[in-house]
């Protein structure tokens, strides 16, 4: 499917298209929250990071979860009972977040991998509904009202992340972090393997692969990045919510992938922030969010299945840049 | 007052009885998406939404052109499964030769579409649909109270699974249909028009959702979301069963909804979660379902 990326070593001195690239995007992220609402980009972030993880798995495993909203809504609920109850730091709180979600993650996708394709979607659907009736039923969830004004509270005890900008250059240090913790495993020898199972599984377990150790890798490490996106929302919106367990959450996560580019690295970035933006424009008109959601799956589908950024890909990397 | 197991016996037999009715539904949707399936390869998100079509062209037909129940259970399945089948040949049928994870990605936008259009315009409160009077009332068997329509409901619906056994199982057409679900281009090659019988197939599973949905009208209220949270339980009621066999659809739909019923009494709390626990423990000891080939 996507060619492999070859090592394009810049031929002389000087940073690479690649890096200069990456710097661009790193200022203007930096620059954003003096002309644009920092709680808006705070929320992309998030999710952002979010479908960057089940990216990881689609794009990369070509596994679909339709479940993944569990592992969000779930370290989402954790990070807000530790900040609030037990007066974590957002660090720790945020730390024991993905390690919950990494931890449920690494049941899951025991559970799904014995079963493939859409056997495999229809699992993770059915598994992460039961966890939606748990933190229905749980009395530390609150149940319809969630878990309210959770303290964003002092990073490392010193910063204090009440103020906006502060927690904005946190989320943003989170996410940038997290990518490049994605990119240097989509890079790494494992990462081929991944791209080998995807590309042809057959082949890759005849190579002597462990293929089923490789994909639950994969999903724990998806798992935790997502449980990572949800625990920092928590943070930013200072609420947990059973919208974030919702199947709804579990689908815009995978229309966020869709529509930016299944198997690109920035791809999830800019489907997060459009459907971040669908959602604010129309948060007042009803049902429309959902219609509009609809329909773009459905156009995604029929005529738009390389999304947003990888329609632009091919031509990046022909200039040495890998979108 | 009679007790069995401590429980009191009305009690427990009215759960059985919901279960049972529960039950019916499940078999009767995991059988349309078995059916898909198997011919198209595609898994039918839209079946929940479709379903709630089903029980909205019946409230929609009784509400402005008043007509009856029956004319309902006859007519709606037949309009949403012409709904259905547009859909298939504008753009289902365009997906065929991708990975057919994109057929779930396209059903499950048009099922946001559906419903998204449908709360616009009904919101998400509910509405009544009286039971008709041919079945209103209910008779006392002693031991419970029987609501006439909902033993309707149980035996309508095992006439329909049955007969749709029948049908695929015991006829040329449902010879016709096993075979192009093993392969397709010898089916073909023998001059059957497979894609017109794969827009019939989903035709027919997205009737058999539509009847279902029709018949659920008078138990739970008509409302845009009765298809969607129900959906999710049929999923795991397919990967139990496994979409295999017919009648192991069946089995396991009415087999899932009595262990749901009993969790009720039993175990109130875990009546929402009892079937995908027991996806959980199937997925442990068979991953290929109770009646499933294979991974």
């Amino acid at each position: 499917m996507t060619s492999q990326s070859v090592t394009t070593t810049a031929p002389s001195s000087g940073p690479s298209r690649q890096t200069i690239f990456v710097g661009i995007l790193l200022v203007l992220a930096l620059a954003a929250p003096f002309a644009v609402y920092p709680v808006f980009l705070m929320k992309g972030l998030c999710f952002a990071l979010f479908a960057a993880a089940f990216n990881l798995l689609l794009g990369y495993v070509g596994l679909l979860s339709f479940g993944h909203a569990m592992f969000f809504g779930w370290s989402a609920y954790i990070t807000a009972h530790a900040a609030k109850e037990w007066g974590l730091t957002p660090e720790l709180a945020i730390l024991l977040g993905t390690a919950a979600a990494a931890a449920l993650g690494a049941v899951v996708g025991w559970l799904a991998i014995r079963r493939q394709g859409i056997y495999f979607a229809m699992i993770t659907l059915a598994l992460a509904q039961l966890m939606y009736f748990v933190a229905l039923q749980a009395p530390f969830t609150h149940g319809e009202d969630g878990i309210q004004g959770v303290p964003r509270g002092h990073l490392f005890g010193l910063i204090d992340l009440s103020d906006t900008m502060n927690m904005y250059y946190f989320v943003l240090a989170v996410f940038v972090l997290a990518v490049l913790f994605l990119y240097r495993v989509l890079h790494s020898p494992f990462g081929q393997v991944l791209k080998a199972i995807r590309d042809n599984e057959p082949r890759a377990i005849s190579l002597g692969y462990q293929v089923h150790r490789y994909k639950l890798i994969a999903f724990v490490i998806s798992a935790g990045l997502s449980g990572m996106a949800g625990s920092v929302k928590s943070l930013v919106f200072q609420l947990a919510s059973l919208a974030d367990v919702h199947w709804h959450t579990s689908g815009e996560v995978v229309l966020m992938t869709l529509l930016g580019g299944v198997g690109t690295i920035f791809g999830p970035t800019a489907g997060a922030y459009l459907v971040v933006t669908i959602q604010n424009y129309f948060a007042s008109a009803g049902s429309w969010v959902t219609i509009i959601q609809g329909f773009i799956f459905v156009i995604c589908v029929l005529a738009f299945r390389a999304g947003i950024v990888g329609v632009f890909a091919p031509l990046l990397k022909k200039r040495g840049i890998e979108a | 007052m009679m007790t069995l197991f401590g429980i009191p016996a009305g009690a427990l037999f009215g759960q059985l009885l919901l279960g049972l009715i529960n039950g019916a539904f499940y078999a009767m949707l995991s059988l349309g998406l078995a059916l898909i399936f198997g011919l198209l390869n595609i898994i039918n998100f839209s079946h929940g939404a479709q379903y709630m079509m089903g029980a909205f062209v019946a409230w929609l037909g009784l509400t402005y052109l008043g007509t009856n129940y029956w004319v309902a259970l006859a007519l709606a399945p037949l309009i949403v499964a012409a709904f259905g089948i547009l859909l298939e040949r504008t753009m289902l049928s365009r997906l065929y030769k991708l990975d057919h994870l994109y057929g779930l990605l396209l059903t499950f936008g048009l099922a946001l579409i559906i419903e998204g259009f449908f709360r616009q315009l009904y919101g998400i409160s509910g509405m009544p649909y009286a039971v008709p009077k041919e079945l209103a009332g209910g008779w006392n068997l002693g031991f419970m109270y029987l609501p006439i329509y909902r033993a309707w409901v149980v035996i309508a619906s095992l006439i329909l699974c049955l007969g749709t056994w029948v049908l695929i199982e015991k006829t040329k057409l449902g010879a016709y249909l096993r075979a192009a679900t093993e392969n397709p281009a010898l089916v073909q090659a023998f001059g059957i028009n497979v894609p017109v019988m794969i827009t019939l197939t989903y035709g027919f599973g997205v009737a058999l959702a539509a009847f279902a949905g029709v018949l659920a009208a008078p138990i739970y209220s008509v409302n845009p979301l009765m298809g969607s949270n129900l959906i999710i339980v049929v999923f795991a009621v397919v990967v139990i069963g496994g979409m295999g066999s017919i009648m192991g659809s069946i089995v396991t739909g009415f087999m899932l909804g009595l262990l749901e019923g009993l969790t009720k009494v039993v175990y109130p709390e875990a009546a929402g979660t009892v079937i995908f626990m027991v996806m959980v423990i199937v997925l442990l000891i068979k991953p290929a379902g109770l009646f499933g080939k294979g991974a």
